[in-house]
């Protein structure tokens, strides 16, 4: 296996093929486990959730037909906030993984679930379940990593522009849906040259975005607000908040899945002839966990077990918790670092490694002993060619 | 007259706008979706069904007395209707004759009820699940009734049933619905022993009350009922119309018997398809409606269309990323991971993995 060996501390080294191929056959087995016992308990939960979610969405958007009033407005808003969170994270997003296939219903089904999110369904599932799930935190294959915009890893080679991705994030964070549209689309590289911009199918799956986002709009900015007459400015707000409030809580629980200090990336290289149990490793290696209640994990969409999720992308989110303890075994027994801790510390921990990739590699170390080197560095960079290698991320930024 | 239609035509467009208006709002759910959620059974809903009664009939079978919603279009007696209930929170489709009479709903969630029969067959899944877990006031999911061994109207003169076994369902439905106006009407009936036989009492009231004559033949007793008891049962079989339903090898030799008389346009026969794929190694998968290839048990279907020249969906190829489900029309395929078995019958359209799933018996996959 050549995953991280160029790392001096190489967290695998002491693992041999035969360890690996172990860890392959026991989460295999874990995950036998759950198939078997997956039945009718498992599909009331997830009948549950969506008769709360609506319930919800429909008690605020009621309440919101008076949002004039503050009270309402606040009501309303904090309720349409928390619905949308649960469609998008513990209803759609596993709903779309396949997660509830096995149920049979074609109302809870992957191929006909459509999200409350301004990217389509059929988009995010190829960029999402196919290329983020299958190469996870490969730099360059898995553009969740940075969304094609960031630099995440000390490997990617240092360019001014990334002095600017805190505010980059940000600015994702807020928007997020759209963020996640313009990625699924690959809009970057898209658009970089005439013959990929008038590309028949790129130019479709445009349309398709264009449509799903007006629907979308349609919905939060002129049906809803139109039905709450008087009310109609605050309805507006109060739904851009929703979205606004939905948008921040997703990208904050997304970057804790693979960004935190302590989650690993790969090479290219790497993943080439992958056995089953070095694809389980790495994804054990390249996710993180988010500790905290009950509620959290629901309203993360029990993404707050990234690292089960990551193993079993299809085993319905409400059995991870019950086998974390299990996974944790086998990170214990072969002494692998199960990353994990509370949402703020795991938040805070993504965005330092946001600042601290802004800057070139050891910039503050250096400023430190050397300040007139580091400087340099800054602006030494600016002046080489702008033609950059075959770097992993250099198509997308 | 004419006044009207304007009238109804603008309501028509009205209500269409309103639906418009009300699946915006919705977006991107369906405005259905929520309605579903207080009126399940209304007008335009999915077909559904609420179990009224749940009653044990001999021999494990059972009967189920559901009240459908609004949009139910009724049945002929001898029909056939596919319920969807959920087992092990896994939906099974199966088919189950119909023994009440026809009736039609005439006002919201329906006054009219529709009874099933099914006869528990050992390992039947689904029978099994209605016979001991299903509770009154449960939703169950409903088609249309189908099938075409029915009762013409007008009735025919002389008509005869020959049922076995758990084949006297859509008989009895078509005795209950038609009784007063069957004339000469003769039920030859098979079964173990007359304490086996479904709506026994009922059926000898019946006879008693002279509307059906009912032979029974009790086959620990009398033996099979073969075509040499069949004719001497019913001498006068060539003048008769026909309706026989029960297992498929008494069926076979019932149609190969009128044939020979030169009366096969009067038999109408009605198999029961409990088609249970025995699940081995491998089998002959069909992709849509041409391309057929023998595939071994290790190798997934996906690999095996790829390598016979289909174009066909995929994306991680190892079982996370759901891009390759394709309907399995019918059959048994395995899971190349857990080995999990999975088995449609026809017309369950079961949508599996193909990257992971291999034949475990003869399949039909659809494109
Ligand atoms: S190709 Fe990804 S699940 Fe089959």
């Amino acid at each position: 296996m050549t995953v991280l060996q160029k790392k001096s501390d190489n967290p695998i080294a002491h693992l041999s093929a035969d360890d690996i191929d172990e860890i392959g056959r026991r989460l295999d087995a874990i995950r036998a486990e759950v198939i078997a016992a997956r039945g009718a308990s498992d599909a009331a939960y997830i009948r549950r959730v969506i008769g709360v979610q609506r319930t919800l969405e429909l008690g605020s958007r009621a309440v919101l037909l008076f949002s004039k009033f503050p009270p309402a407005w606040f009501l309303g808003t904090a309720g349409l906030s928390v619905a949308k969170i649960l469609e998008n994270m513990e209803i759609g997003h596993n709903i779309m993984h396949g997660q509830w296939d096995w149920m049979r219903d074609e109302k809870i089904h992957s191929t006909t679930w459509e999200w409350d999110n301004a990217s389509p369904s059929e988009q995010w599932k190829h960029s999402h379940n196919d290329l983020h799930h299958t190469y996870t935190n490969v730099i360059g294959r898995d553009n969740d990593l940075g969304y094609g915009i960031m630099r995440v890893d000390e490997d990617q080679r240092w360019v001014p522009m990334y002095l600017a991705q805190p505010l980059w994030n940000f600015v994702n964070a807020c928007f997020f849906e759209y963020g996640i549209a313009a990625y699924d689309l690959e809009l970057g590289k898209n658009l970089s040259t005439p013959k990929r911009r008038n590309d028949p199918e790129f130019r479709a799956r445009g349309r398709q975005v264009l449509r799903k986002i007006r629907s979308q709009l349609l919905k939060d900015y002129v049906v809803h607000p139109a039905l709450s007459g008087p009310s109609f400015v605050s309805t507006i707000a109060a739904n851009a908040t929703a979205n606004f409030v939905r948008n921040i809580w997703t990208h904050s629980v997304i970057m804790c899945g693979h960004f935190p200090e302590g989650v690993e990336t790969f090479s290219r290289s790497s993943i080439e002839g992958e056995t089953r149990g070095e694809w389980y490793l790495r994804q054990m290696l390249g996710s993180a966990n988010i500790s905290g209640t009950r509620a959290m994990h629901v309203m993360t969409g029990n993404l707050s077990y990234q690292i089960e999720h990551h193993l079993f992308p299809d085993l319905p989110s409400n059995r991870y918790h019950e086998i974390a303890p299990k996974i944790r075994q086998i990170f214990h027994d072969y002494q692998l670092t199960y990353t994990t801790g509370p949402l703020p510390k795991q938040v805070a921990s993504a965005w330092s490694k946001v600042f601290r990739l802004s800057l070139p590699n050891d910039f503050t170390a250096t400023l430190r002993t050397e300040p007139k080197v580091a400087l340099k560095s800054l602006l030494g960079r600016r002046r080489r060619p702008t033609r950059r290698p075959a770097a992993p991320l250099s198509a997308a930024a | 007259m004419m006044s009207s239609e304007p009238g109804a035509g603008t309501r028509a467009s009205l209500r269409r706008r309103l639906w418009t208006v009300a699946d915006s709002l919705a977006s991107p759910r369906k405005a259905a979706d929520y309605l579903d959620m207080f009126r399940p059974m209304r007008r335009g809903a999915d077909l559904r069904a609420r179990v009224m009664e749940v009653r044990d009939e001999v021999q494990d079978a059972v009967t189920v007395v559901l009240r459908p919603g609004v949009d139910w279009r009724g049945h002929l007696p001898g029909q056939y209707v596919r319920i969807g209930i959920d087992v092990d929170g896994i939906r099974r489709w199966r088919s189950y004759s119909i023994t009440s009479t026809p009736a039609i709903p005439r006002s919201s969630e329906g006054e009219a009820t529709l009874s099933v029969t099914a006869k528990a067959v050992p390992g039947g899944l689904v029978t099994n699940h209605l016979a001991q877990e299903l509770q009154v006031g449960d939703l169950v999911h409903l088609d249309q009734a189908c099938g075409t061994f029915v009762l013409p109207d007008p009735v025919p003169r002389k008509p005869l049933f020959i049922t076995a076994g758990s084949g006297i369902t859509p008989v009895v439905g078509m005795l209950r619905s038609g009784l007063d106006r069957l004339r000469d009407a003769v039920l030859l009936h098979s079964d173990r022993t007359p304490g086996d036989v479904l709506f026994g009492p009922e059926l000898r009231g019946l006879a008693a009350a002279g509307k059906v004559r009912l032979i029974e033949n009790h086959t620990d007793a009398d033996g099979r009922l073969d075509m040499a008891a069949i004719t001497e049962l019913v001498p006068d079989l060539a003048e008769r119309q026909t309706w026989a339903c029960g297992p498929a090898g008494l069926l076979d030799a019932i149609e190969e018997h009128w044939a020979e008389l030169g009366i096969a346009e009067q038999l109408h026969t009605e198999r029961f398809r409990t088609a249970r794929a025995e699940p081995g190694q491998g089998g002959t998968v069909r992709f849509g409606s041409g391309t057929e290839i023998a595939v071994d048990g290790s190798t997934a279907l996906l690999d095996a269309g790829e390598q016979a020249g289909l174009l066909l969906p995929s994306g991680c190829r190892m079982g996370i990323c759901f891009s390759c489900v394709l309907p399995l029309r019918e059959g048994a395929v395995r899971d190349l991971r857990s080995g999990e078995l999975t088995i449609a019958s026809p017309g369950d359209g079961v949508l599996v993995q193909t990257c992971v799933s291999a034949a475990a018996g003869a399949c039909q996959i659809d494109l």
